[in-house]
């Protein structure tokens, strides 16, 4: 089970094979990934870039729970959680979400758990900036 | 007892600092620590709180040497 909070651009699908390659090759039968990537328009306005703050400790120690969460409810073989932080440009990957099991309706639910665990309660604040400046998005948009 | 306060995101903003060291004899509780950093504010119903890096209630209590933090609601997102 790997959490990693990253600062620069990464390519999710190359992580994404990378990590897979390890120790797990050959037990796993499904795979189940999620990758949110940043749009161009939110709210009716174009945005030229987000910035992601954190809480750099809780936000790591928040992501290890959920997927300790999904282990206990879910037979995981494995998991991986890539996450950015700081400046973000439209089309680049925010945030990667995998896991490994041995069958695809586990693997669905654990993934579905952990991104939407990490939605509600990963202490992330988006500012975004637009054409007449910047703006926090903190409601669910 | 020695608190350290921390802000994040638009509270930050708000606030106009990253941090408070508190030191203070009458604090118990979670809302105490806002009542004295906020000078004597009601704790706002959408604000979220941490203790030593885990969400804690208003009422939770706090101890010498704690890191408590207050922040907004976190991004969230349509699912």
């Amino acid at each position: 089970m790997t959490v990693i909070l990253c600062e620069s651009e990464f390519s999710p699908y190359a992580e994404l094979d990378a990590y897979q390659q390890g120790e797990n090759a050959g037990r796993y039968g499904a795979t189940a990934v999620f990758v949110g990537t940043m749009r161009d328009l939110n709210l009716g306005d174009e945005v030229a870039q987000m910035t992601l703050e954190h809480y750099p400790g809780m936000t790591e120690r928040r992501l290890e729970q959920i997927v300790l969460e999904a282990q206990a409810r879910w037979d995981l073989l494995d998991a991986l959680v890539i996450h950015r932080v700081g400046a973000i440009k439209p089309g680049e990957a925010i945030v990667l979400v995998a896991v490994w099991t041995r069958h695809r309706g586990e693997a669905f639910a654990a993934c579905r758990y952990i991104i939407e665990e990490l939605k509600h309660t990963a202490p992330f604040w988006k500012k975004e900036t637009i054409k007449d400046g910047e703006r926090w998005v903190e409601s669910n948009t | 007892m020695t608190i350290r306060v921390r802000y994040f995101a638009s509270l930050r903003e708000k606030m106009g600092r990253i941090e408070d060291t508190l030191v203070a004899e009458d604090i118990a509780t979670v809302g105490d620590v806002w009542r004295v950093v906020s000078t004597g504010q009601p704790l706002p119903e959408q604000l979220l709180c941490a203790v030593n890096m885990e969400y804690a209630e208003a009422s939770a209590p706090v101890k010498d040497g704690d890191e408590v933090a207050f922040f907004p609601p976190v991004t969230g997102g349509a699912e």
